[in-house]
């Protein structure tokens, strides 16, 4: 099932207001998850397997080590959700 | 060498009773009772089906995001830190001179069991990356300590039901010995859970009195029959005199000494005769300095079990002898339940307040007194205590055979 680049970024931004409580308007793609999103790498494990349940998607673990950004996971969600 | 004096300078809690400590305090000399049915669904076919849960949950004090990275044992040490060190003043020290030292008796056993449920129904994958950080011992001192930016040394000594007591000592000792000038210290317990209430049940240390929660912990009355769980903890703030004095600082009482034995009896018995407990009391008062006259109130552990308050009542005649005859006992796990690894914890803030307001708490429910007791029970209304110098002694036991009595003096 193939989703858009907007409805992934939406449910990011769903999981990491639940994961680490902050505003949504300050979540947009060029945000990093650890530096501007106080995501920190236990978060981290948190966002990527409730991004996994949201879309059905797997994500490997060398795949989320390469993630800093919004854009990254949104990218390659949408990738693997084609 | 005369040893570094250790004055108590805030106060915080959370517990049956109340949200923090002067609510609970409140409600202490009111003679109320924590203790409530259970409502979970868990607790409906239980052979115990009630406890003494916090007053104020967490989650009115705390805001979500927070709470979900921390387990209940946690969120107790938090918010009872943070209304200690405000109490305290929020004083900026220099971190490095700065300690935490925090106990729990389980740890997060809830933690544990909620995300062993998680690992069998969802698969290891869904299990929290929070896990560990949340169920090791260590973790409320911790999370204190890292809120607090203390670099002096965070510390969880663990002995079951005397943890709180043996963390505040430690503390005590982290100053005396010039590591710290001043720690954060207390207890904090959050095992109010299946498996742990099915654990003590089949010990047959827990009251069963489930057609009347309220009057279940009773200790000293003849129809006592086990100990009700509870949950929270107490923080304090200790520093050295000298401290304190320079940042003027309000001091509540003198934290004036520590006995520290062990029973080498059996792993949840207590010693019919008391020995280890009576030799940690007279421990205490040589440690302290603290003469027999001096010592007006005791705030007993007395959980409500038939065997354990008989043995530490003789034991406590054995330590103090004649001088027992003015001592106003108080048995407070009558309205809080016993918090485990909070208890000590709790209840040096309850002797520290005695201290302070000249006023022993009450003891509830004792409708009929067991003879084997001779100690001078406050029952049911507060008392007061006299004026001039006087001293006020905690003592905590836990499975394990350990004992620990910790003594308090009014600040003169």
């Amino acid at each position: 099932m193939s989703v858009t680049q907007a409805e992934v970024l939406a449910g990011i931004k769903e999981i990491v207001v639940e994961v680490a409580g902050i505003d949504p308007t300050t979540i947009e793609m060029e945000k990093r998850f650890n530096e501007d999103l106080e995501v920190d790498s236990l978060s981290m494990v948190e966002v990527i397997v409730a991004a996994e349940e949201k879309f059905s998607v797997k994500i490997p673990d060398d795949e989320v080590t390469k993630m800093t950004t919004v854009a990254d996971a949104v990218n390659f969600i949408v990738a693997a959700s084609k | 060498m005369s040893k570094t004096r250790v004055v108590v300078t805030g106060l915080g809690a959370t517990t049956p009773l109340g949200g923090d400590v002067p609510t609970t305090w409140e409600a202490l000399l009111a003679g109320k009772s924590g203790v409530r049915a259970l409502t979970e669904e868990w607790a409906l076919d239980a052979s115990v089906q009630f406890a003494a849960r916090v007053a104020v949950e967490p989650s009115e004090v705390m805001e979500r995001v927070e709470m979900r990275r921390l387990d209940r044992s946690e969120q107790f040490a938090l918010i009872a830190a943070r209304e200690a060190w405000k109490d305290a003043g929020s004083p900026d020290v220099d971190k490095t001179r700065l300690g935490v030292v925090i106990a729990s008796g389980i740890g997060g056993v809830i933690t544990l069991l909620d995300q062993y449920d998680i690992l069998r129904t969802k698969g290891a994958r869904s299990v929290s990356p929070h896990t560990v950080p949340m169920l090791m011992p260590n973790g409320p001192s911790a999370n204190v300590g890292l809120e607090l930016q203390a670099k002096a040394g965070v510390h969880t000594p663990v002995s079951a039901c005397a943890s709180g007591a043996e963390a505040i000592g430690y503390a005590m000792e982290m100053i005396r010995t010039g590591r710290a000038d001043i720690v954060v210290t207390g207890g904090v317990e959050a095992a109010i859970h299946a498996l742990p209430m099915a654990g003590f049940a089949s010990m047959k240390a827990l009251s069963t009195r489930n057609d009347d929660p309220a009057k279940a912990s009773r200790p000293y009355d003849k129809d006592r029959d086990g100990f009700v769980l509870g949950e929270g903890g107490g923080v304090i703030v200790i520093e050295s005199l000298e401290h304190a004095q320079a940042r003027g600082a309000k001091i509540y009482a003198e934290l004036a000494g520590q006995g520290l034995t062990s029973d080498g009896y059996h792993i949840a018995a207590p010693d019919p005769e008391g020995a280890g407990v009576a030799r940690a009391v007279e421990y205490a008062l040589k440690d302290s300095g603290v003469a027999l006259s001096e010592v007006v109130h005791l705030n007993a552990h007395a959980t409500s079990t038939p065997a354990g308050d008989v043995a530490e009542a003789n034991a406590l005649g054995a330590a103090l002898g004649a001088d027992i005859a003015h001592v106003a006992v108080s048995a407070t796990k009558s309205m809080t339940g016993h918090l485990l690894g909070g208890a000590g914890a709790i209840e040096s803030i309850f002797c520290i307040l005695a201290l302070h307001h000249r006023m022993a708490p009450p003891t509830i429910n004792i409708e009929n007194l067991d003879e084997a007791v001779t100690l001078d029970v406050v029952r049911d209304t507060p008392r007061a205590l006299p004026a001039g110098p006087i001293a006020a002694i905690n003592d905590s036991f836990g499975f394990g055979g350990h004992n620990v009595v910790l003594i308090f003096k009014s600040f003169e």
